[in-house]
């Protein structure tokens, strides 16, 4: 399941990934801060994406996953449009037969979504004003 | 030849339009086409060092050829997740 998406994202949605035969699933959500990292008070976030590519690199990344760390089963789902503080930005869901191999490749996904997934976001911040920040 | 260019976040801002139809001269390549959304906007000019381009869905360098019925993509520091 790759997929980038413009409601609500249900992370139990992404188990369906999970094959049967694996031992062990992991699930991470990435969820809107209240602050920025310079500490500001932030009201919500505004994501885009350049979708078609968004999606491909999803896939690659699931693929270096299993290169990487062996037979992972892996769930990419990024939403975009504008989100509240709580809600849920991004779910990674990694499985596998036995938990180490799903912990790590769960962190490899969400690390390399991070740093090259074309995706962007716009923190709006309480004082009203607006900034595109990108990953360190 | 023309090319079909994506702006995206803050580039898509600077452009003003998140899709812009170019004209180029024969034997362009994607360092023309930026030069020549840059002209308009110097503001845009100053996010050169950190785009990055995607010719038809797959990144490439600023001296990569264009093709007539391109679409290049202009990519700001991504922050996903």
């Amino acid at each position: 399941m790759f997929r980038i998406v413009r409601e609500a994202i249900e992370p139990a949605a992404l188990e369906s990934a999970v094959r049967s035969g694996d031992g062990g699933a992991v699930t991470f959500v990435g969820i809107v801060r209240s602050r920025a990292d310079d500490g500001r008070p932030v009201t919500g976030l505004s994501y885009e994406a350049f979708e078609p590519m968004a999606i491909r690199e999803f896939r690659i990344i699931a693929a270096e996953a299993r290169e990487r760390f062996g037979d992972v089963a892996i769930a990419i789902v990024h939403r975009i449009g504008e989100l509240r503080v709580g809600e849920i930005a991004v779910a990674v869901m990694a499985s596998a037969v036995h938990r180490g191999e799903a912990f790590d490749a769960c962190r490899y996904a969400i690390d390399e979504v991070k740093r090259r997934a074309p995706i962007w976001k716009e923190e709006r911040y309480a004082d009203g004003t607006a900034d595109w920040r990108a990953n360190p | 030849m023309r090319i079909r260019v994506l702006a995206f976040a803050r580039l898509r801002e600077l452009l003003g339009a998140p899709e812009i139809t170019l004209e180029l001269p024969e034997g362009a390549r994607v360092v023309d086409a930026w030069s020549a959304l840059a002209q308009g906007c110097s503001e845009l000019d100053e996010q050169r060092a950190s785009t990055r381009a995607a010719r038809n869905g797959n990144l490439v360098a600023f001296e990569e050829p264009l093709a007539d019925g391109d679409e290049l993509a202009i990519l700001p520091p991504v922050g996903g997740g």
